[in-house]
């Protein structure tokens, strides 16, 4: 017996925030796109549980097809951040708010 | 209390000090190292949970190759964090009122939901190979719209990470 699905969705909840939290303070490319990981990373954690609490494969297969789409999403974003890079020298989200520099 | 139970409150709290440590850090270095121990926790979550090919892939996905990443990109940088002050009040303020909302919300909803999810879970595993055989008999077409979008992820990355703008690289690639 483990613990109760509701607190593997607490867990997953408090690791959720903190990505939101992450992601919407930091003024810096890299920690948004860190808070979209750890984003993901809650989502999987509820995935699992949920498919260890209905007895069904459906959430772990929900999950890998998670890690998949965190692949692309991470390849792609630090492409940008060095595409935004090379243009302006700087990876703080304010240098885009100016399209001419 | 169980055993597993003990072990899942560990984790939990190691998977929750550690982000926390990560998104407060000012170095960037400091904060891959300790997500690597965010998702080092979150792979031992997943076996404790029955999933041990996922626990194998978070190591080897998340922990490995997108912090590597991640690191790679932050050398490349020749400067520290762009931030002077790490939390500014006014990014800080709608972040907090929204995060206490959802927060409210959260609890609110497991409180009221289906009295089944107050009760401890059994434990139980699934085997690579039975997982493996689910996967590719049940969702055949996840799986190549998943790698359709990888490869569309390797172009654009390709494409982006080139030298030069977009629109001159795309003209000498038309007159060469």
């Amino acid at each position: 017996m483990i613990v109760p699905y509701s607190h593997i969705l607490v867990l997953s909840g408090l690791l959720f925030l903190m990505g939101m939290v992450c992601a919407t303070t930091r003024r810096n490319l890299i920690m948004i796109v860190v808070g979209l990981e750890i984003m993901l990373n809650a989502a999987s954690v509820a995935f699992i549980g949920a498919a260890l609490q209905w007895g069904t494969l459906d959430g772990q297969a929900v999950a890998i097809f998670i890690i998949a789409v965190a692949a692309a999403e991470v390849s792609i974003g630090l492409a940008l951040i060095v595409a935004v890079y090379r243009r302006t020298g700087s990876v703080d989200p304010a240098v885009l708010e100016n399209p001419s520099a | 209390m169980t055993v597993y139970a003990i072990l899942f409150y560990i984790l939990a709290g190691l998977i929750l000090i550690t982000t926390g440590l990560a998104i407060t850090r000012r170095n960037m270095v400091h904060t891959v190292i300790y997500l690597v121990f965010s998702f080092f926790g979150s792979a031992m979550l997943f076996y404790l949970l029955g999933a041990p090919l996922l626990a194998a892939l978070e190591v080897i996905i998340y922990a490995g190759a997108i912090m590597i990443l991640f690191l790679f990109i932050i050398m490349m940088m020749r400067e520290e964090s762009p931030e002077t002050r790490l939390f500014v009040p006014r990014q800080w303020l709608p972040a907090a009122a929204i995060g206490l909302l959802y927060l409210v919300l959260g609890v609110l909803l497991i409180l009221s939901a289906d009295p089944t999810t107050g009760e401890p879970m059994k434990l139980a595993q699934a085997t690579p190979a039975a997982f493996g055989e689910y996967l590719f008999n049940a969702h055949w077409l996840t799986i190549e719209i998943a790698s359709l979008l990888l490869l569309v992820a390797l172009i654009g990355a390709l494409h982006l990470g080139r030298e030069g703008k977009g629109g001159d690289a795309r003209k000498t690639e038309e007159t060469s």
